[in-house]
């Protein structure tokens, strides 16, 4: 079956990670797509630096689809996201969600990006004209430590 | 043997992005005091832990042929 999940070195195309849920049922496809930003709170980041532990995080991004499967009815999701140097605007991920109503696509794509940061082991480093640093926790939580049960249903 | 696996900040200071540890029958939290031990790694408590690429709790006990992963916080996206 054709991957709908996966890490890439490449620039993406936007249009092979919707493809891939375009289909007769549905009424909707929504894309998500992150880029690199140049200013966070003053700072500006000259490029940034992706990295991850590939096999798991293609296996994480294709759990987030199955979770979004439970939680609304007939979608279908497909998630790239990219690897490597990134200059400012590169596009670092691309969700696109279909369902049969436009609501459903909205919410789901939503979830998805919100889980990414939650579950998938990607870790961007920060290059500013002043240094560098491996940014981790973006959501300003702790830890996400998934609990006995969630474990066990993995 | 058990493959440890460093990303991020954590593989930048251990200098590898793979290590290979006697560790069989230890818990996770037993390896991680190993290599407290001999790495400065002040922010291995705060990664997480994945044992064949699952998220694992510290109590967790490794076997031959494992491979376990420290997990930083992420920030993809």
């Amino acid at each position: 079956m054709d991957n709908k999940f996966w890490i890439t070195d490449k620039p993406i195309q936007i249009n092979e990670c919707i493809e891939k849920v375009v289909r007769a049922e549905a009424g909707a496809v929504n894309t998500f797509i992150g880029t690199v930003r140049e200013f966070t709170k003053g700072k500006r980041t000259l490029y940034l630096e992706y990295q991850a532990y590939q096999t798991m995080a293609e296996k994480k991004l294709a759990q987030i689809g199955e979770e979004i499967n439970d939680k609304w009815d007939d979608a279908e999701t497909a998630i790239v996201h990219r690897v490597g140097h990134l200059d400012i605007s590169d596009i670092a991920v691309v969700i696109a969600v279909s369902t049969p109503h436009r609501n459903d696509s909205f919410e789901a794509s939503r979830y998805a990006i919100e889980r990414i940061k939650e579950i998938v082991p990607i870790w961007k480093k920060e290059h500013w004209e002043d240094g560098t640093k491996w940014v981790g926790d973006q959501k300003e939580q702790t830890t996400y430590i998934p609990s006995e049960e969630e474990l066990r249903n993995d | 043997m058990i493959d440890v696996l460093f990303f991020a900040e954590l593989q930048e200071i251990v200098g590898n992005e793979k290590v290979s540890v006697e560790a069989d029958g230890m818990t996770v939290t037993d390896l991680k005091n190993n290599l407290l031990s001999t790495y400065n790694l002040d922010n291995l408590n705060n990664a997480m832990v994945a044992i064949n690429q699952e998220y694992a709790q510290s109590d967790a006990t490794l076997k031959k042929g494992d491979v376990v992963a420290f997990i930083p916080p992420v920030s993809g996206g």
